[in-house]
């Protein structure tokens, strides 16, 4: 029987220590150099002019973001759920594509579209719409990068739950809304809340595809990712630290808060 | 399920809704990303099939072709072995502690990779807390391809432990039961009945966690040192031609990338039909 308990220890302790290492102090090594010069700096940085506009702009990008994905998720998984059809397959694979794409690529394909050189540049001059190195670009590239989380948790959940009862709904002479209300939205609840959990955290950082998209224009183009580039890069890494724990809080926040739903949404399956 | 066969072989439902959520998915997916996709190819239509391939056959792109997919196969490798253990961990054993191991696993996919990025360099940097005791021994990981590893590892600790979780709750205990009254020893047990049931779970995990770690930039750019031919990781090099304007060149190489993206989809997305089945139990 030792050697069964030796196994055991040495696993658990083989665990702990991958999780110390890569997970626990990386996280310390940020609050420790942010508040390596004091607090009185640190509040400096992170109530800086730039700062505040740079979260400011991350808000208004992963709000945009996560309501425009919420709404088409649902849309979605009620189209390629409820009903069935011979290209449902191709439409759900399309979905996934943001996924396999990395975030460099997803900015360059929407520069090549909407930038200088892109083929919709006369439409967009036409009604004086500027996209790239603007924040429209980066609300969009923030909406491709997280277009599938959402979508991608409803959909197996309302899939393993079968179409009967929304088919006897509507036999019953219930409108479409109501079907929805009364008996699809109970039982995808907690997956969309999941899925708006890890499109929120994915939007807030994504860093790649708004790199490309911004243009880093400092004080207007700048989220908090980029910010921190460009404070890290001018070998400000205090000052680039600080605001990374803006980003972190957030972060910590999101994970308290999918490990909350992940609970509940356990809870009503069993 | 009620549904009348049309001419056209399209089944309507008596569910309501079908055009209109139809309509604004595909408007949606087209506006969002087939438009931008094409761009692609209209971007392409102007490259000569000579310049083409000078650019994608270049020393320097193929160095980090090479860089990219070595550190992103070195970064699946080590979550698929460090991945079973946690996943085991979290599923056959209790101990104090055991909760927060588990909330803390999809910290990755929480930090955003920038941050996570200047924080592994500090950390490994040789002034930094791991990489001072390193540096004096001559281990390097910042500013080398072990860093680009370490980030890449990083971002995708949580792939492998997610999809081999639950295929490991599944196995019933049974069998190992047999085997060990059979006489088979822990590590037999492991080899000849576990490990043959996470094999796919592995792969697909695996191959998520390698499929996101090719195209990884924010992470790893802070801690590569992006040298060329060395530590030049193919996003990164994409995006020096992008701040050069040199839209042709970057477009060129991200369509290799791109390819390349699409085949590891398929094979995933056939490995996740697999996945499923074997979860719900249907064998």
């Amino acid at each position: 029987m030792s050697k069964i308990f030796s196994v055991r220890y040495l696993l658990i302790g083989i665990s702990i220590i991958f999780i110390f290492i890569m997970l626990i102090l990386p996280l310390y090594v940020i609050i420790n150099e942010a508040f390596h010069n004091g607090f009185s700096p640190y509040f400096n940085v992170i109530s800086d002019k730039f700062t505040l506009h740079a979260l400011s702009l991350t808000l208004l990008a992963t709000g945009t973001a996560v309501l425009c994905n919420t709404i088409f998720g649902l849309f979605a998984a009620w189209a390629l759920t409820r009903f069935q059809y011979r290209h449902s397959k191709l439409l759900t694979t399309l979905i996934d594509i943001p996924f396999t794409i990395s975030p460099v690529i997803a900015g360059l394909i929407f520069s090549l579209t909407f930038g200088r050189i892109g083929w919709t540049q006369p439409i967009l001059n036409f009604f004086h719409i500027k996209i790239v190195f603007a924040v429209t670009g980066i609300i969009l590239v923030t909406i491709f990068v997280t277009l599938p989380f959402i979508a991608r948790t409803i959909m197996p959940v309302l899939h393993s739950r079968g179409t009967q009862e929304e088919e006897a709904a509507a036999l019953m002479g219930a409108s479409g809304l109501t079907i929805f209300r009364r008996i699809t939205f109970p039982h995808i609840k907690w997956a969309l809340l999941y899925g708006i959990i890890l499109c929120t955290a994915r939007a807030m950082g994504e860093f790649g595809a708004v790199s490309v998209i911004s243009g880093h224009l400092r004080g207007k183009t700048d989220t908090l990712p980029l910010l921190i580039e460009i404070l890290y890069n001018d070998f400000k890494m205090t000052d680039a630290f600080a605001v990374s724990t803006i980003l972190v809080v957030l972060a910590i926040i999101l994970l308290v808060l999918k490990n909350i739903v992940e609970y509940k949404w356990h809870q009503v399956k069993e | 399920m009620i549904k009348f066969t049309k001419k056209n072989n399209h089944r309507v439902s008596i569910i309501p809704g079908f055009n209109l959520s139809l309509g604004i998915t595909i408007f949606y997916i087209s506006f969002i990303i087939l438009i931008p996709l094409i761009s692609i190819a209209v971007v392409t239509n102007g490259i000569t099939w000579q310049k083409f391939t000078s650019v994608i056959l270049d020393s320097r792109v193929i160095a980090s072709y090479r860089i990219s997919f070595i550190c992103a196969l070195t970064a699946a490798a080590v979550n698929c072995f460090f991945g079973t253990i946690l996943a085991w961990v979290l599923v056959r054993y209790e101990f104090p502690g055991k909760d927060l191991i588990d909330g803390l696993i999809e910290l990755p996919f929480a930090i955003p990779t920038a941050v996570a990025g200047i924080s592994l360099a500090a950390l490994y940097s040789p002034t930094g807390l791991i990489g001072q005791f390193l540096a004096p021994i001559g281990i390097k990981i910042a500013y080398s391809p072990i860093g680009i590893s370490m980030a890449l590892i990083f971002v995708t600790i949580p792939f492998v432990v997610r999809t081999v979780e639950p295929v490991l709750k599944n196995i019933d205990p049974v069998f190992e039961e047999a085997a060990y009254t059979l006489g088979a020893g822990k590590f037999t047990i492991f080899r000849r009945i576990i490990l043959p049931e996470l094999i796919p779970a592995l792969l697909l995990g695996g191959g998520l966690a390698f499929a996101r770690a090719v195209g990884e930039y924010g992470s790893v750019i802070f801690i590569a040192g992006n040298m060329p031919f060395k530590s030049e990781i193919v996003p990164l090099l994409i995006m020096i031609k992008l701040q050069q304007f040199n839209y042709t060149e970057a477009t060129s190489i991200a369509i290799v990338m791109l390819l390349f993206s699409f085949l590891i989809m398929f094979a995933i997305n056939s490995l996740q039909i697999y996945q499923q089945r074997l979860i719900r139990g249907g064998r």
